[in-house]
């Protein structure tokens, strides 16, 4: 049997990945279990969060499908609006979600978007996946948010953290009734 | 309304303040509401600035029907049915854009942005003896009007101008949609519309903008968490007193009046905002003098279109699309002459208090939603809601317009008013029963 060795750049690239794979898996885990703060920790102070809307629009004008960085959004938050986001949840009285939801966050087709094999400290590269955000409540209400993501990722004291997400959510009229969740 | 049982003015009982559940949540009632609500009133259709040039066009709701709002080649607005005048196909299919024609998907039927039918599959040979195509332009609706900017519509010919329609409101339309420094300068939307879909009857958000202050607890958590521009306790700045204005033809104003000192301190997180509300407001009080300080907060226009018009600046469509489900359409607007700097600081605002991710308006959809869902039931049904708030307060105001109720005392009036001119418009079948219905001192009965 003959084994093919793995390039040393090859091994640099799949090592970056599964980080970003188990750094996405991890986020993941601690928004489904309502560690938020410690979820706030794994963005940077300057984060852009972005979920654009979509509209129904030609194929000649598919680039316009994805509403402007200066349009309305659904989101468009930075650090200080998601840490309110986060207080609000813990008022205990924020109705919408209260008795709280139950969420999970399915992150699959995670990419490097450059070709990178390292990152160092300061630095930062994009990456693209997908998300399915699943939440139920009470008895029946049940939503299915799915779409893709890219992120931003920069390395600070050697760890990874978000630095811009946009959200790209497949629907043009939102089928939630609310957003109360994170992506 | 058919059956004697489900007559509107039975299920609305002005003088105690109590009003059946069944109109929210009985599908014969809102199978009658397509008929004697949203094909009679006038319905809010879009913003002037949507269709600036000719040929532009948005796609938009008038009950659960889609209408194109469009500017035709000679520069004139148009409001059409969304339907295709020969076998019903929607006719446009995209949200917006700019188009020399709309041509059906469907067998190729062409038509004109002013409506008229200009290409038929086969016109020569298939139709013998020719058809006139005049006769089969896209449907267009009898009546439009422009006021201020905001297009709007009706489907009955006979409906009264849309400036009567309006009534005493005009003013607060006026005061509520002019820039913040009173002048014509004017304001201007923030571009797209958000659209989502919540499980309730369209009139709990018709009444709550009408003026529910009742409802602060519902907010709670933003007012704990310092919403406000200004990052002090609240999720807006400080109004001033509170009134309710209430209007026979069904509208609802919150108005405040704010005290006439010269310092505003709002928006302190933003100090080129707050800079520019100041410069705004000192220009507004040599304007307006004592009458700087009214300014609506939230208002319902009937039946379905609601504003605030301070903090944050916002339009809002609740269209029908069952008796349990609404599709809630939200435009924001800031004045045109605001620095770049400002009207990205309120959009950011704006977004972070209203619409499906708004920390504020999240809490009144879960509250609309699951109100909804506890009346349906055939115990809950038999039990009234309550809305006597103030029963018996309102009187007209010499220099407030509608009847008004002011703090300290709270009132349901002007959700009263609105299910008052609901059963009117459910009940009588002309227009001059309705023009009576609303003018013999309305508010003794209702406020
Ligand atoms: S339905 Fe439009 S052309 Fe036939
Ligand atoms: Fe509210």
């Amino acid at each position: 049997m003959t084994q093919t060795a793995l390039s040393a750049e090859r091994l640099a690239y799949l090592d970056l990945l599964r980080e970003v794979e188990d750094f996405f898996h991890h986020e993941a885990d601690l928004l489904d279990e309502r560690e938020y703060d410690q979820w706030l920790d794994l963005l940077t102070d300057d984060i852009v969060y972005w979920m654009p809307m979509r509209k129904n629009v030609s194929y000649k004008n598919r680039d316009q499908d994805i509403t402007a960085e200066d349009d309305i959004a659904w989101f468009h938050d930075d650090k200080e609006t998601l840490v309110k986001r986060v207080r609000q949840i813990q008022t205990g009285v924020h109705w919408a979600d209260e008795p709280i939801s139950r969420i999970s966050h399915l992150i699959t087709n995670i990419r490097l978007a450059d070709s990178v094999t390292s990152l160092d400290e300061g630095e930062t590269m994009v990456t693209k996946c997908r998300f399915l955000v699943y939440r139920n409540r009470l008895e029946t209400e049940t939503d299915f948010l799915i779409g893709r993501r890219e992120d931003t990722l920069q390395r600070v004291q050697g760890e990874l953290r978000v630095a811009r997400r946009k959200i790209i959510l497949d629907q043009s009229v939102l089928l939630a009734k609310n957003l109360t969740m994170f992506f | 309304m058919t059956s004697t049982n489900l007559t509107a003015r039975n299920l609305v009982d002005m003088a105690e303040g109590e009003i059946s559940r069944e109109i929210f949540v009985n599908a014969e009632i809102y199978e009658q509401e397509k008929e004697r609500i949203f094909s009679r009133a006038w319905l809010y259709i879009g913003h002037e600035s949507q269709i600036e040039n000719p040929g532009d066009y948005f796609v938009s709701k008038m009950g659960e029907e889609s209408v194109i709002l469009t500017r035709d080649f000679a520069g004139k607005i148009h409001v059409f049915l969304n339907s295709c005048a020969h076998r019903g196909m929607r006719v446009c299919r995209y949200d917006e854009g700019n188009t020399s024609a709309f041509r059906c998907p469907y067998h190729a039927w062409t038509y004109k942005t002013d409506g008229t039918l200009v290409g038929v599959q086969d016109y020569d040979n298939a139709y013998q003896p020719p058809f006139d195509k005049s006769e089969w332009g896209l449907v267009e609706v009898p009546q439009m009007a422009n006021y201020m900017g905001t297009i709007w519509a009706t489907w009955d010919e006979n409906a009264p101008p849309f400036e009567e329609y309006l009534g005493e409101a005009t003013v607060a339309f006026d005061h509520g949609f002019c820039a913040w420094d009173g002048s014509d300068a004017g304001t201007e939307l923030l571009g797209s519309t958000q659209k989502w879909r919540v499980p309730c009857n369209w009139k709990f958000i018709a009444e709550n903008f009408s003026g529910d202050w009742l409802h602060g607890v519902s907010h709670r958590s933003v007012d704990l968490i310092r919403l406000g521009p200004s990052g002090e306790v609240g999720r807006r700045d400080d109004f001033g007193q509170l009134v309710v204005n209430g209007f026979p033809e069904g509208h609802g104003i919150l108005y405040s009046l704010y005290p006439n000192k010269q310092e505003r301190t709002e928006y302190a997180m933003s100090p080129e905002t707050s800079e520019y509300f100041q410069h705004c407001w000192e220009r507004r009080l040599k304007k307006l003098g004592d009458k700087a300080g009214t300014c609506p907060l939230v208002g319902t226009i009937f039946p379905n279109m609601s504003f605030h018009a301070q903090q944050p600046r916002t339009l809002l469509v609740s269209h029908p699309t069952g008796t349990n489900e609404t599709e809630m359409w939200r435009t924001y607007f800031v004045d045109k002459s605001a620095p770049e700097s400002v009207k990205q600081f309120l959009r950011e605002y704006y977004m972070r208090y209203s619409g499906p991710a708004g920390m504020t308006e999240q809490d009144d959809m879960e509250n609309w939603n699951y109100a909804s869902e506890a009346s349906r039931g055939m115990i809950a049904r038999r039990r009234p809601y309550h809305y006597k708030a103030g029963l018996g307060v309102g009187s007209p105001h010499s220099e407030l317009p509608g009847v008004v109720t002011e703090q300290p005392i709270t009132s349901e009036q002007n959700p009263r008013f609105f299910y008052k001119r609901w059963a009117d418009y459910m009940d009588l079948g002309s227009w001059d029963e309705l023009r009576d219905a609303k003018s013999v001192r309305f508010w003794e009965r209702a406020s």
